[in-house]
């Protein structure tokens, strides 16, 4: 019995250490005026009005959205045919693209943002917005290219030999059977990537921030020039889209499978 | 589909755009990075190709030294708290129902993808003075009167271990879930008590991971950017805020790539020890 | 010629010889069972006739036409697999008419056709529901509904009934043998399972390290096996040393076999008799003289273990044949000539 409540005391303790930020975060951003106070002076959701409003806060907003929405589209698209190709053929130099694929994740963020701000404007491209869009992409590839890895490794070879027995070509194969099995992986590493996308700062930042504000760069100015309760809100929103985001994967997916619950080569 | 090898160079034909992708944008920024870490600074843009190791002399001076230090001592104690505090949550958690496991999940996701930023003005505000936590102290009768927790070295490790944390336990997650539970039933059914059979099975069998884990999360620490300038003061700025410091504010990009080599160098040293660590437990 | 052909067929995985040599004729319409211990090289040779691998040497010829290097995809098959391979994202109905899909076969003609097949397996009205949610027995019948959507030329299986019970295997067995017989197929299945063989097939062949040891119809090879493998593999057998005396005479365990001789030239052999064909009798001049040393009655037969000259001896008879032989009784075991197979060392 003691046993249990200590289990729970220690869960209690872990998840109030986790949510505790948040909590206060998300009591300041309903102060009524323009207060740093919790708990809150007066309740109102004008600062989360104030997300979609405000021209500057807007123009953030769909910025980041924008970036994470294509960051996302090219990650999965080069994860795809690579994890593919990975599963498809035996080619052991071409391990080499799945270390690449993975290297940018592991290594600190400031030294793949370090590397994109130095190629860049040597490129003489500095500032463009499809510079992030690019450079996001190759940041978090790592991610679906995981999901998808994990995903291939799941089917079941004899399904594919199955449908070329039933005269199913490889072009057809993939259509017919590959595709639709790998789709929730896919979707996963598209969700992964795109979350991951719209909380980064240090890459958008060392490639775009002089010419575009996505949210966590203008959270981030406007922590340094002073506060206001939108960067409360803010925050709070994408809280909930991660939030959201990971719950829908976790309800039509198998979220456990995906962080390695089950081993990957069960065939 | 059996797995062969590609038969003609049609067979390549999927590799091309990833491997096109990743050389253009990853391995030739990287390069481009090595490169300029021996150009010579420009005041008037960014750099002027040249070839000096100025940039890597700079180290030799004793407020690299203390960076350096500071940052590793911070790595250090950041991976220590979290895998000591994570390693017991995750083998508790990996015992629940798969629906509480999912909701957690879920939940460790969701704070493991905050961006940086919004972790840092978090606890600011958890930490500060008017809407911090001293306020609820107060309130409790424990404190007089609100004060302002940050900025510190005690914010700055709270903070770390708050972004790491997420991460220590979903390294872990996988090896956990895995383990055997009849072991434990084994070391139970032997006289062990469940505390007792934990220290005594679980964290011995594990022993390897829980080192791989340190070294991920040491790792992981190193590139906090944003949280020791944000909570800290600027004796407890790391590598990594030296690095954006020198790139976006100083513009002596240059020097921030000679550091930044240096810090790819150390932190793809520990990777190898992880996979060497990680391969011994294979083996073993 | 109409049927299947293996022209001199062997498959290598690096210094490994999974099938060595083998060649085999099939004609049309034949129901052949490939039988083998685990490793023997009958799965290798079955997905080398399916095009899911590639033979080292030798030719695959079907109906005359040599399809050797025909892609798997356009040899028409139709092959069930021992994981049964179903589509788990495709309901029932979807993956009987997979085939005629991607054949580009129009909406009426596959719902025509799936009807026809779902009907044939007794699983009519199961059209929309999720493989998932079938049961053994069930799910190996839309495997085995999908392979035959097309009219296949060649009907391949691989271990088709290994994942069900002793009960529906049986069953299914029979249901399998008499579904080729309506419909004409060729059919070649591989399976470990020596009654399984027996029950389906028209040819038998069985195979070891790769190589064919005996192809004939099932009650030939139980009752003239080629060798010692498979006379031990089919069935169980006592095997004996036989040895000829100067006239020639077959000579077991010390006594002669009146009618029984070794070819000649031949001085030892080995002699296989199934149990069945073993008669224990009152000791006499005419039998081999043993022991009982265990007896084990099984309801429907009686399997009585007999001691004699240093060898084992099995003989089975039904109760009413035999119905009271004691352990450490002394008996006169009696070999009948026309059941002893000799076999060459």
């Amino acid at each position: 019995m003691t046993e249990r409540l200590l289990r729970r005391f220690y869960f209690f303790l872990v998840g109030l250490f986790l949510a505790a930020p948040l909590i206060v975060v998300a009591g300041v951003s309903v102060n009524e005026k323009q207060d740093l106070a919790f708990p809150p002076k007066g309740f109102s959701l004008d600062w989360y009005a104030e997300i979609f409003v405000n021209p500057e806060w807007r123009k953030a907003l769909v910025a980041s959205i924008l970036l994470a929405l294509s960051a996302a589209a090219i990650a999965v698209a080069i994860a795809l045919p690579l994890a593919w190709f990975l599963w498809r053929r035996i080619a052991p130099w071409a391990n080499i693209f799945q270390l690449l694929g993975v290297a940018p994740f592991i290594l600190p963020p400031v030294i793949t943002a370090l590397g994109f701000l130095t190629f860049w404007a040597n490129a003489g491209f500095y500032g463009q917005p499809w510079t992030a869009a690019i450079s996001h992409a190759i940041f978090f590839v790592t991610l679906p290219l995981v999901t998808l890895s994990l995903g291939f490794a799941s089917i079941d070879r004899s399904l594919v030999e199955a449908a070329s027995t039933m005269g199913a070509d490889d072009r057809t194969v993939l259509k017919t059977v590959v595709l639709p099995l790998i789709l929730p992986y896919l979707v996963s590493g598209y969700a992964f990537a795109f979350v991951l996308s719209l909380n980064e700062y240090i890459v958008a930042y060392m490639t775009v921030g002089f010419t575009m504000e996505t949210l966590p760069i203008k959270i981030f100015n406007a922590l340094r020039y002073g506060y206001t309760p939108t960067m409360a809100s803010v925050s709070v929103f994408f809280v909930a889209i991660a939030a959201l985001v990971f719950g829908l994967i976790a309800r039509f997916g198998d979220i456990r499978r995906l962080l390695g619950a089950m081993s990957s080569d069960s065939n | 589909m059996r797995r062969e090898p590609p038969r003609s160079l049609a067979d390549y034909t999927p590799l091309v755009f990833p491997a096109l992708m990743l050389t253009v944008f990853f391995v030739i920024p990287f390069s481009t990075m090595i490169m300029v870490s021996f150009f010579r600074r420009d005041p008037a843009g960014f750099f002027k190709p040249d070839f000096v190791v100025d940039n890597y002399a700079r180290f030799l001076s004793l407020f690299f030294g203390n960076v350096l230090g500071f940052s590793l001592m911070l790595a250090i104690i950041v991976a220590l708290c979290c895998v000591a505090i994570a390693f017991p949550f995750t083998y508790l958690l990996t015992k629940q129902s798969r629906k509480v496991q999912t909701v957690w999940l879920v939940c460790l996701l969701s704070v493991l993808s905050l961006s940086e930023v919004i972790i840092g003005f978090a606890w600011s505000t958890l930490f500060s003075r008017t809407a911090g936590i001293t306020n609820l102290f107060v309130w409790l009768g424990l404190m007089t009167e609100p004060q302002a927790l940050l900025p510190g070295f005690g914010a700055v490790l709270t903070g770390m271990v708050y972004q790491a944390l997420p991460y220590t336990i979903l390294v872990l997650y996988p090896a956990l879930v895995r383990l055997d539970p009849t072991l434990l039933e084994a070391a139970r059914t032997l006289g062990a008590s469940p505390i007792r059979a934990f220290l005594n099975v679980v964290v011995p069998a594990l022993r390897n991971t829980i080192v791989a884990t340190l070294i991920m999360v040491f790792v992981f620490a190193l590139g906090s950017y944003l949280l020791p300038q944000i909570l800290g003061r600027p004796q407890h700025w790391t590598l990594s805020v030296l690095i954006t410091d020198q790139a976006i504010y100083q513009s002596n990009i240059p020097f921030a790539a000679a550091m930044a080599v240096f810090l790819v160098l150390m932190s793809l040293a520990l990777v190898g020890l992880t996979l060497l660590v990680g391969r011994r437990e294979n083996a073993g | 010629m109409s049927g299947l052909s293996l022209n001199d067929i062997t498959k290598q995985f690096g210094d490994f010889t999974a099938v060595d040599d083998v060649r085999l004729d099939v004609p049309h319409g034949t129901f052949v069972c490939l039988l083998g211990p685990s490793g023997c090289g009958k799965t290798t040779l079955l997905r080398m006739i399916a095009g899911l691998e590639e033979p080292t040497a030798g030719a695959v010829v079907l109906d005359g036409k040599d399809i050797t290097a025909v892609p798997t995809h356009k040899r028409d098959l139709g092959m069930v697999f021992q994981s049964l391979a179903l589509f788990p994202h495709l309901s029932v109905g979807d993956n009987i008419s997979y085939p005629l899909r991607i054949r580009g076969a129009s909406r009426n003609e596959q719902n025509k056709r799936t009807e026809e097949l779902l009907t044939l397996i007794h699983l009519s009205g199961y059209a929309d529901r999720p493989v998932a949610k079938l049961s053994g027995g069930q799910r190996q019948r839309v495997a085995i509904a999908r392979a035959l959507a097309i009219s296949p030329k060649l009907f391949l299986l691989d271990e088709p009934l290994s994942a069900l019970d002793a009960k529906l295997r049986e069953a299914m067995q029979v249901e399998l043998r008499q579904l080729q017989q309506k419909l004409g197929i060729t059919t070649i299945v591989v399976t470990h399972d020596q009654r399984e063989a027996m029950t389906m097939a028209d040819l038998v062949v069985v195979m070891g390290n790769g190589k064919i040891r005996q192809a004939a119809p099932p009650i030939e090879i139980y009752r003239r096996p080629a060798d010692a493998f498979v006379a031990d593999f089919i069935g169980s057998t006592n095997l004996l040393e036989v040895t000829a005396d100067s006239a020639g005479r077959a000579i077991v365990l010390g006594q002669a076999i009146a009618g029984l001789k070794l070819p000649g030239g031949v001085g030892k052999a080995s002699l296989s008799i199934r149990p069945e064909d073993v008669h224990l009798d009152k000791p006499g001049k005419d039998a081999i003289d043993g022991t009982v040393i265990f007896v084990r009655d099984l309801g429907g037969t009686i399997e009585t273990f007999v001691e004699a000259g240093g060898a084992n001896i099995v003989s089975v008879a039904t109760p009413r044949e035999r119905p009271n032989v004691k352990q450490g009784q002394k008996v006169g075991v009696v070999l009948p000539p026309e059941s002893c197979v000799v076999l060459a060392l």
